[in-house]
């Protein structure tokens, strides 16, 4: 077979393969595995959801939508936004619907970033954030987080990443990997910064109706913010619509143009049945969601009690459906840890450095899974634990 | 929400739930649970635990039926006295009390057909207060007390993603 790969461009080729695409490949050809390493939920779509789309197909809803994405959506997501983080948005132009946030994030990224820019990403996060800045052209710059400051990210620590190449900060609020959230004073803390140093703001808040103490908060509802900031959510963790490939972006209408600019080149629209779907999902959804985020938050304790008991150390996560605990225990790496869980335990957690190398000495934990895999995969880490503590 | 209420929220669709595992989501002491849990069983809160079964599935015949039945209203007691004497039985498994144009809904399980014909004709229809009844055989059952009876149940999500 000849060697075509001299084809692909440097900027490809400087991207790293996924840690998690080779961690997923070890454990599709294990048998019988309790997975704790999905990053979706357990349910799947409420039925009303499913059945709106059926309905608008049998209709003939196939077409095109506009590249915006469809009206009504448009305005529902408006009217959310207003109530859940309290920033107006006109459904006109300041609205863009993207196949799922990560498209939002791509389009941002490549909007914003100019050749060498630098784009400041906390970690450990979510794997696409640091690739897409490099596609862009820009640079990420990793902002570590810590476990002992329940992963917020610290202004003293942010402060010290900013360069004069410094333009994106990206904020992804509760988090994936940790469950880590922002409140309002640590958002607070990070305003004046981002404002001296004339940053632009990407807030992946996809994981926010999953804050289990408090009320979410966003950094564009602070004075000065809202135009700095692109606010992106979508379907996905809320309604469990995570195949339907349905988000959205908010923010200043240059910015939202600039984005719908790249989107009508690429992609034209988000498919019309997932519009569909997701205006449903905000009209009548909210009853069903909040049914599944107190299952959730019911989870989260019995993982949290769970680690305790079995001895390991865990930050309580106030967000998303993720446990981020500590492995120092074991001795070992993340990947030997989980290498050594699946094969020994048919029990699959995702390695903490998947998600940037801070995240080393942990191990990710999603708790979007039966309360009896729950409890018997805390059994067999604790089972795991006794034979491998050190001397 | 009252904490006995929440412990039965819990325990609505999964009776095999653990004490231990009902405190850590109340944040409460297993005993209180356990207290809670013993006091809703004493006072007929908790009636008791069912198992919900594919007796399809399980390989054994059984026939269900669902019977409509008019009754004439007693001096004092309404339909109550002729209602619990149907309860009774061993093979009626629920009896209501229905608006519209019959007044009790009786579920009636045997092994066969002639045991349900055998149960209106000989018992039923006999009750002084009973005017007529109406027998609906149920054919398949789909979905019962919130589960689904053929929805494979097998995660179909990837077993690692970001």
């Amino acid at each position: 077979m000849t060697d075509m790969s001299k084809y692909i461009s440097s900027v490809v080729k400087s991207v790293p393969p996924s840690g998690i695409r080779k961690f997923f490949d070890l454990v599709s050809q294990t048998e019988g595995v309790i997975s704790l390493g999905v990053g979706e939920p357990d349910y799947v779509t409420p039925w009303h959801i499913r059945e709106e789309c059926f309905y608008s197909l049998e209709r003939g809803y196939t077409m095109y939508t506009s590249n915006a994405g469809l009206p009504e959506l448009r305005e529902e997501i408006a009217a959310y936004q207003k109530k859940k983080i309290g920033v107006e948005y006109s459904p006109t132009n300041e609205i863009l619907v993207t196949v799922g946030v990560s498209e939002a994030v791509d389009l941002a990224l490549r909007v914003l970033v100019e050749p060498g820019d630098e784009v400041l990403v906390p970690e450990p996060s979510f794997v696409s954030y640091a690739p897409g800045a490099t596609l862009a052209y820009g640079k990420a710059v990793p902002v570590p987080t810590y476990d002992q400051d329940q992963y917020r990210l610290r202004p003293d620590i942010l402060e010290k990443y900013i360069s004069p190449r410094s333009k994106v900060l990206v904020l992804a609020y509760p988090n994936n990997p940790t469950g880590g959230v922002m409140g309002a004073q640590d958002l607070q803390a990070l305003v004046d910064i981002i404002i001296k140093h004339d940053l632009l703001v990407i807030s992946d808040e996809i994981y926010c109706e999953l804050t289990y103490q408090g009320e979410h908060v966003s950094i564009a509802s602070f004075p000065g913010m809202r135009d700095r900031t692109l606010v992106m959510n979508g379907f996905s963790k809320a309604y469990a619509m995570t195949g339907w490939r349905i988000g959205y972006a908010c923010g200043n209408q240059d910015l939202i143009s600039a984005m719908t600019r790249v989107h009508q080149y690429t992609i034209m629209c988000a498919p019309i049945m997932g519009q569909k779907a997701a205006i449903e999902a905000l009209r009548n959804g909210e009853t069903e969601m909040l049914k599944m985020v107190s299952d959730y938050n019911n989870r989260r304790k019995i993982i949290l009690k769970g680690f305790q008991e079995i001895g390991m150390d865990c930050f309580e996560p106030k967000g998303a459906f993720y446990c981020f605990p500590s492995i120092k225990i074991s001795g070992m790496s993340s990947e030997e840890f989980c290498e050594k869980l699946l094969v020994e335990e048919q029990v699959a957690v995702v390695p903490g450095n998947a998600f940037g190398s801070n995240g080393e000495g942990f191990v990710r934990c999603c708790y979007a899974a039966s309360i009896p895999n729950i409890e018997t995969a805390i059994e067999k880490m604790g089972n795991f634990l006794r034979r491998h503590q050190p001397a | 929400m009252e904490l006995a209420k929440r412990v039965l929220k819990l325990i609505e669709n999964d009776a095999k739930m653990s004490i231990k595992t009902i405190a850590t989501i109340l944040d409460e002491e297993e005993s209180r649970i356990a207290d809670i849990i013993a006091k809703l069983e004493k006072d007929k809160v908790i009636l008791g635990y069912n198992t919900i079964i594919n007796w399809d599935k399980a390989g054994e015949d059984g026939v269900t039926a669902m019977i409509d039945v008019k009754l004439i209203p007693e001096r004092e007691v309404g339909f109550n006295r002729t209602a619990e004497r149907i309860g009774r039985f061993p093979e009626v498994r629920c009896v209501y009390l229905m608006s519209g144009t019959y007044d009790l809904s009786v579920i009636v399980e045997g092994e066969t057909m002639k045991d349900i014909a055998w149960f209106v004709s000989h018992k039923l229809s006999t009750i002084d207060q009973v005017q007529s009844t109406v027998t609906h055989f149920v054919l398949k059952r789909y979905k019962q007390d919130n589960f689904i009876f053929e929805e494979p149940q097998q995660d179909k999500r990837l077993v690692v993603s970001p």
